[in-house]
């Protein structure tokens, strides 16, 4: 047990039949086995070099350097009182380890730098920008209403909060109001567009944590859901469906009955996710106290969304700042008390619970006229009446070559999406482009608290605590 | 899961706005109201101070941090805008920083709030503004050997080949 390696080669150096069959007291049942494997094996080679050390530093690295020891490994004779320890080691020595940026669960290219005492995670550094590919730079090239088809694609999960975002931005800097359908309509898709990626964060929640059935029950609610998004607007996902002055085009007829048809079809799924998690012994087990945040932690990282009401304050956009008309609708905004990975899981479900009663409402009360703005300056006219109106036929032109101006200013808004805040800086300067398009992407500043919430936690919490923050790497890297 | 610390409809948590406070305490800066949002604009020597300031005013939430570059905008080229938020209120701050395009740099907040870190990075990344006392000022979404600060203004568009870490370029 406590020969250093360094002793052991001497003696291997020159093996012999006599020392085979008659060893010395000292020599422990170990080293012999090790001595004999040796002469099996590697007899007339050199003698193995033994004074490589193992290293604790880097993923690649195997423990055991020694060729006979590795080789006994292989042949499975080597037994366990062979695992000696280094003296020159110290015990309270830390490896760091590297997770992802290519893992399953790292839910896109997040990579995970996790400095391990153990199984303890002392030190976590999340990095960042596999997927960046320059999007605020690409909206400075766009016309204003272009804007919306790259910011659809940054949270891939919620584009319709993207666009959401980036058309209230605009309008605010234009001044023009928004007819009442259109703003349902806009509430309709966003609310509808936070239930399905809920369900896409339960379902890899779920896989991550082991529950594989999750996975197939959230996907399999979630592509009801998407379906809709299908029929309403073309598209599974990068609607490119609203955008400044109103929404791309009216709902398709019997869209009603669809909504209803989701409206029973998930809480049926919702019953069963209960049923199967939340008081699932494994599912406490591997949530309860995990990946803890406190408020004030929160607040001084800007951790918002599920986490920050996770963790006890009832914060919501939608109440203290109301967007396109949220405020007529009536729904209670969730909280946790232990600002765990249970209670996020607790509060997102309520949140989709919620999201489906604002639906419900908008569907009862949905208001007839005028799905966008008929400001011809922003809109573009119906294509009928391209034929019969010079008028019209100018607006057309303009709107699609030039792009319609929006005044000199600068606004900050922000939308409640599913991730967190999602806040949009935008500068105009009189020109028909942004001069300069800032997202603030929730997930950004949700991954940045990451390292808190993984500290002193096992490693094998990892991936809960990971899942819980539900990133989505388009919004992290832009 | 009920129960929650409730958000005050509306108004101040104290009977005096945060805003008249502020401005009280810090004369220098000038408090706007454009387009109904809360602006201050700050010199770039008082940020810290008054970022702490705000901080214990109520604005104790830290949601954003960005540079816009203004190129010949005078008096400063870029400009730092940083938004905070006060949960109680609710109201929400936006603080604007000039910085000179001669001198970009500027005092890093990361010390009153550290979730500025990222920010700060990003900020650095793309546009290339030192932000003085910042922990760990590396590129964050670019890679190390970037060459450049690609969202400043008269940083071509389409116009360099994109450049990829570790490939074989034939110059």
């Amino acid at each position: 047990m406590s020969n250093p390696p360094d002793v052991v080669t001497g003696e291997i150096e020159a093996p012999s039949v006599e020392a085979q069959e008659a060893p010395p007291a000292s020599v422990s049942a170990g080293e012999q086995e090790r001595r004999r494997v040796h002469d099996l094996w590697l007899s007339g080679t050199e003698a193995p070099a033994t004074t490589g050390r193992f290293t604790s530093e880097g993923a690649q690295e195997m423990l055991y350097t020694e060729s006979d020891r590795v080789l006994a490994g292989q042949m499975g004779t080597l037994v366990a009182d062979d695992y000696e320890i280094d003296p020159s080691v110290a015990e309270d020595e830390t490896q760091i380890i590297n997770m992802g940026p290519q893992h399953p669960s790292t839910h896109g290219v997040l990579r995970l730098q996790l400095e391990l005492d153990g199984e303890t995670i002392r030190r976590a550094k999340p990095i960042i920008g596999y997927l960046h590919t320059g999007m605020e730079r690409t909206a400075e090239t766009l016309t204003f209403m272009q804007g919306p088809t790259n910011v659809t694609r940054m949270d891939y999960l919620s584009p319709f909060h993207n666009e959401l975002c980036y058309s209230l931005a605009v309008e605010a800097l234009l001044g023009i109001e928004i007819p009442p359908r259109a703003q349902a309509i806009r509430i309709l898709m966003t609310e509808l567009n936070r239930v399905s990626s809920h369900l896409i964060w339960l379902a890899t929640q779920g896989m991550d944590i082991g529950a594989i059935t999750m996975m197939l029950y959230g996907f399999r609610e979630r592509e009801e859901v998407v379906n809709f998004f299908e029929m309403v607007t073309g598209l599974r996902m990068n609607h490119n469906y609203i955008r400044p002055g109103g929404v791309a085009a009216d709902l398709p007829d019997g869209w009603e009955d669809e909504v209803e048809r989701l409206l029973r079809l998930v809480p049926r799924g919702m019953e069963e996710y209960e049923g199967m998690l939340t008081e699932n012994p494994i599912w406490l087990e591997r949530t309860q106290g995990v990946g803890v945040i406190t408020p004030e932690e929160c607040k001084a990282y800007g951790v918002t969304g599920p986490l920050l009401r996770a963790s006890g304050i009832a914060w919501d956009i939608r109440k203290a700042f109301p967007y396109s008309g949220i405020d007529q609708y009536e729904f209670d905004v969730p909280t946790g008390r232990h600002g765990d990975v249970y209670d996020r899981y607790l509060v997102r479900l309520e949140e989709i619970r919620q999201s489906l009663g604002i639906v419900r409402q908008v569907l009862e009360t949905m208001p007839l006229g005028d799905y966008r703005s008929e400001d011809r300056k922003v809109t573009p006219p119906p294509r009928a009446r391209l034929d019969q109106s010079m008028e019209a036929l100018i607006h057309h032109f303009k709107i699609f070559t030039e792009g319609f101006k929006v005044p000199v200013g600068e606004v900050y808004q922000a939308v409640e999406s599913p991730r967190g805040e999602l806040g949009m800086y935008l500068v105009s300067n009189g020109g028909p482009k942004p001069w300069r398009l800032h997202v603030r992407a929730p997930s950004f500043a949700n991954v940045q608290a990451l390292p808190m919430m993984l500290a002193d936690s096992l490693i094998a919490d990892t991936v809960a605590t990971l899942a819980s923050v539900d990133p989505v790497l388009g919004d992290v890297d832009r | 899961m009920t129960d929650a610390t409730p958000v005050p409809e509306s108004g101040a948590p104290d009977d005096r706005s945060p805003f008249a406070t502020l401005a009280e305490a810090f004369p220098s800066v000038e408090f706007s109201e454009p387009l109904g949002q809360h602006v201050a604009r700050v010199a770039r020597e008082d940020l810290v101070a008054f970022v702490e300031g705000c901080r214990d005013a109520g604005f104790d939430t830290f949601i954003d941090l960005c540079a816009v570059d203004y190129l010949r905008r005078p008096p400063h080229r870029f400009e730092v805008a940083i938004n905070l938020l006060s949960i109680g209120g609710p109201l929400r701050l936006r603080i604007l920083v000039g910085v000179p395009g001669g001198e970009p740099s500027l005092p890093s907040i990361t010390g009153v709030f550290p979730g500025a870190n990222f920010y700060e990075r990003e900020a650095y990344d793309l546009f290339g503004l030192a932000f003085e006392g910042h922990p760990d000022l590396t590129r964050i979404l670019l890679p190390d050997d970037w060459q450049g600060h690609p969202l400043r203004k008269d940083h071509p568009v389409g116009a360099v080949p994109v450049q990829f870490k570790g490939a074989n370029t034939v110059t």
